[in-house]
């Protein structure tokens, strides 16, 4: 711009907190200069509630409900993420059926955080119609979570140590005849936008963040496989039985926006083949292990991470031998992920930016905490 | 060439129409009327609180053990008793609960030892004060009437 003769100077723009686009009360300081962003500054806080402050004041037990609501789009990956932290602690596992049951319900539970992106992530782009399909598919998966613990959103679905409710009765038949739904579905959204030439163009080559890059920030989740690396702690690091899953990590190589879209579609398609073979293997039995009424974990700490539909959860708990936990610190993925919007966004159009923020997929309840 | 006779003949927008246009069939309609049609809940649905009753002698199921209150997150329920020096045992005088407050995690409902304590498929419990979402015991054991609208 400095061959020009109109004086430019750096435009400092901002986005959010309350702009439709940053999916929640993000707010982004963009640096301008014309179209082109030279720089973004990331605001965060604005819907911060203390819930690891919140846990040093409740019992095991009673602090569950909170961890539910940081990332409200997967409440139950969260709740898993506690209670595998919290077991891990009382050295208790969950019961053979209360592990199958909790998979098929984290993996729907990724469909519909997915299908949430995927909704308002083509809103973002322009493309209105996929948000009333993906809305649709959504609510089946929410009404089978209604039908088991009463919830549809922040479910509060797993105790420590298993389950509170037993499955209802019809409860595998809904879930293979959503299975067998979905599938046709997924290829009705692929038709709508993976060929589509707008779609492409607004997404092919944009926000690009390389293998190096993802490392370099700890990026995981969707954002890290579309760049290539084959990272999926369901793989390399099996929790609730996952190992004993036939699913496949779908992989990427550029890194760019398209890349991520087509990686987190792939992930569907795999979470509803788990969600079947999960159907297959259960088999009745206990579904709450031993855990004493009063809790009181040995003093002591764990770490427990799980492949929530964003990246890597982690839950880090500190015992003091007390009722109450010492510390519970979370590593949030939108947390970790947001931070590489700068390297992506810069040197991108205005346009681009909310392509990017759409594609890394953040929650702000999670962010924030 | 092939790109312009696409760009020309409107190809791509015919392609996302005609999903669209498979979907426009009657039947594929998912839209809920509420308030004209109130939907069904599922069973377990937590909703609004419930204190139970006898149906046959109208006198309370709860036995004022605290461990509602003990359990809920939120430390919303108040359980208020005395002695009755006849019988020795606790008699329920007051019991309120703060729905507004209330994160329905159905812990208050998972600690009560004889069932009185429930949350039901009911969830319009909306209120035009601060003051009505606090719920005294006969409200907790008679339920909400929610204004009925005519369609």
């Amino acid at each position: 711009m400095s061959e020009t003769f109109l004086d430019s100077t750096e435009l400092v723009l901002n986005m959010g907190p309350q702009h439709p686009s940053t999916h929640g009360v993000l707010r982004v300081i963009v640096k301008l200069d014309g179209e082109k962003v030279t720089g973004t500054e990331c605001v965060i806080g604005y819907l911060h509630r203390g819930v690891e402050k919140i846990a040093e004041n409740r019992t095991y037990a009673m602090f569950a409900p909170y961890v539910d609501r940081m990332d409200y789009v997967a409440a139950i990956s969260n709740g898993l993420g506690y209670c595998l932290a919290v077991e891990k602690l009382i050295s208790v596992e969950a019961p053979e059926r209360a592990q199958v049951v909790r998979v098929i319900l984290t993996e729907l539970n990724r469909i519909a955080s997915h299908l949430v992106w995927l909704g308002t992530h083509a809103l973002d782009i322009g493309a209105l119609t996929p948000l009333f399909y993906c809305m649709r598919e959504r609510e089946d998966i929410l009404n089978i979570f209604e039908k088991y613990c009463g919830a549809r959103l922040t479910t509060h679905a797993f105790r420590i140590g298993g389950l509170q409710y037993e499955t209802y009765e019809g409860f595998e038949k809904e879930c293979l005849e959503f299975c067998d739904k979905f599938t046709p579905r997924v290829d009705e959204y692929e038709e709508l936008l993976t060929e589509n030439r707008i779609w492409k163009e607004r997404l092919i080559d944009v926000g690009i963040l390389n293998a190096e890059d993802c490392k370099a920030y700890g990026v995981t989740g969707p954002m890290l496989r579309s760049a290539g690396v084959e990272w999926d702690i369901r793989k390399a690091l099996p929790y609730s039985g996952y190992e004993k899953y036939d699913f496949e990590i779908p992989t990427r190589t550029n890194g760019d926006c398209y890349d991520r879209y087509i990686v987190r579609v792939q992930e569907m398609r795999q979470s509803a083949r788990i969600v079947r073979q999960g159907v297959e293997m259960l088999a009745p039995g206990p579904i709450i292990g031993k855990v004493p009424k009063v809790l009181k974990p040995p003093m002591g700490e764990a770490y427990v991470s799980i492949e929530a539909p964003k990246g890597e959860l982690g839950y880090y708990v500190v015992s003091d031998a007390s009722t109450q936990p010492y510390r519970v610190r979370v590593r949030p993925p939108s947390f970790v992920n947001l931070q590489s919007l700068d390297k992506m966004a810069r040197g991108s159009l205005v346009a681009d930016l909310v392509a990017v923020i759409g594609t890394i997929d953040i929650v702000l309840g999670e962010v924030d905490r | 060439m092939k790109r312009f006779l696409r760009t020309i003949l409107l190809a791509d927008l015919f392609e996302g129409l005609w999903v669209t246009l498979r979907t426009q069939h009657p039947r594929n309609i998912t839209t809920e009327q509420y308030p004209a049609v109130i939907p069904k809940v599922g069973e377990r649905y937590r909703g609004l609180p419930r204190l139970n009753t006898n149906p046959e002698t109208g006198e309370t199921l709860c036995i004022s053990c605290d461990l509602c209150a003990l359990a809920c997150p939120e430390n919303l329920i108040v359980v208020g008793w005395v002695r009755n020096p006849e019988t020795k045992r606790k008699d329920l005088v007051d019991f309120t609960y703060d729905t507004s407050r209330c994160m329905f995690c159905g812990l208050c409902e998972d600690a009560c030892p004889v069932d009185a304590l429930e949350l039901t498929q009911d969830y319009q419990m909306a209120s035009f004060t601060r003051d009505g979402q606090i719920f005294d015991r006969e409200l907790l054991e008679e339920g909400t009437k929610p204004t009925k609208y005519k369609w």
